[in-house]
């Protein structure tokens, strides 16, 4: 049992941020859909609001598995073939926010303009 | 080809140095090879597994399962790795010293190797489960340069072997005594960094929704994606593009270790040691 207490208190200390957290819902965040076809997003260059969350959503059409990341938006997300992923993004200051599929990086890349 | 090696190793080297490390900080230790063997086979199998039920997988808690679960696997490697360098604050000086009692420290050893094959199959799942939707991939678009990225993809794996084998065989180099600093280090280094991690997919999960700007970016001089950045990424944590809340969770899992450590480690050894103890009892 000696070690019940400090795998409790890891338990606190990373429980404790994720019950300050929730809440804060006002209105509908704006939705960015992005489609990967051929290894391809589509549109490759989307705008996203600047200073609240909004929401990208990735569709993706290929019949294999994708992992949609971005490394300025720390998004690493598997979007396996023919399903839908959403996430939701914390608010960004205004800039170019590039991102890509993992696993076809060579053709499928696009980037987020914030403003 | 090139291509496919490099995706696969650099999805699978995290698992390969953490696999390595292991070895080697229970190297002597009689049941640690089997612990590590059936953590590394679990943990194929589990990313077998979470590939094939990835589409369940994202759907799953209203969207954020993928990122719930590798938090969660994540923060089990968290726990097991704290809790193994507690364990040894406590029993490696007995061991060390080979004083009496050396058949029991060796008996709950046993938990504490048992943990860091769990170590081992999380390393294993969670960058195992990338390279078998990537290779997943691959088999269902078949094509003309399908075999090609087949043989660079076996090439990848290999060289992730080939860095756990340089890993372990770096690290036992080391003398033993001092093996046992450097390795404690090591353990509480990467333990801080997989918690940092583990804090991103809970960030982005929306369940961490504070303290998600960015605290630096150094991309531009070393990214994390580049394979020096990657094997720093895995030792030491580092991340180029970290969130506030990930550096100060990196920060505080390395203080609770410290804490821990003193705490637990002056707590165990026989009363003479304590008479001359740093840490207050309670």
């Amino acid at each position: 049992m000696r070690f019940a207490r400090p795998i409790s208190i890891l338990v606190a200390a990373f429980a404790a941020p994720y019950l300050v957290a929730s809440g804060a819902l006002g209105d509908e965040p704006a939705k960015v859909t992005l489609t990967l076809k051929d290894h391809k997003f589509s549109p490759a260059e989307a705008n996203a609001p600047a200073g609240k969350p909004f929401v990208i959503e990735v569709v993706n059409q290929d019949g294999t598995p994708a992992e949609f990341e971005s490394k300025p938006l720390r998004i690493e997300k598997v979007v396996p073939g023919g399903k839908t992923i959403t996430v939701t993004v914390h608010p960004q200051k205004a800039g170019r926010y590039a991102f890509f599929d993992d696993y076809n990086e060579a053709t499928a890349q696009g980037a987020l303009v914030v403003q | 080809m090139l291509g496919a090696l490099i995706i696969v190793f650099r999805e699978i080297i995290e698992a390969g140095l953490i696999v390595g490390i292991v070895l080697a900080v229970t190297q002597g230790v009689p049941g640690s090879r089997l612990a590590v063997g059936l953590g590394v086979a679990a943990g194929v199998v589990g990313a077998v597994l979470v590939a094939a039920f990835a589409g369940v997988l994202a759907e799953a808690m209203a969207g954020v399962g993928q990122e719930i679960f590798n938090a969660a696997i994540l923060l089990v490697a968290v726990a097991m790795l704290i809790w193994h360098n507690v364990w040894m604050a406590s029993h490696g000086r007995e061991l060390a010293m080979q004083v009496k009692q050396v058949g029991d420290a060796v008996r709950t050893g046993g938990r504490s190797i048992a943990a860091l094959g769990i170590v081992c199959a999380v390393a294993v799942m969670r960058e195992g489960s990338e390279v078998a939707l990537f290779l997943y991939g691959l088999a269902a678009s078949a094509g003309a340069t399908t075999a090609d990225l087949m043989t660079g993809s076996a090439l990848g794996l290999l060289a992730g072997v080939a860095v756990t084998a340089l890993t372990y065989l770096g690290l036992v180099t080391i003398p033993q005594r001092k093996l046992f600093a450097v390795t404690t280090v090591l353990i509480s280094l990467v333990a801080a960094g997989l918690a940092a991690q583990a804090v991103a997919f809970l960030q982005q999960a929306g369940v961490l929704a504070i303290l998600t700007d960015t605290a630096w970016d150094t991309s531009s001089i070393l990214s994390d994606r580049s394979l020096f950045g990657r094997v720093l990424h895995t030792l030491v944590g580092y991340a180029d593009q970290p969130s506030v809340l990930q550096v100060l969770t990196y920060f505080g899992t390395l203080a609770l270790i410290v804490v821990l450590t003193k705490r637990f480690g002056a707590h165990r050894p026989a009363p003479r040691a304590r008479a001359v103890g740093a840490a207050p009892a309670e």
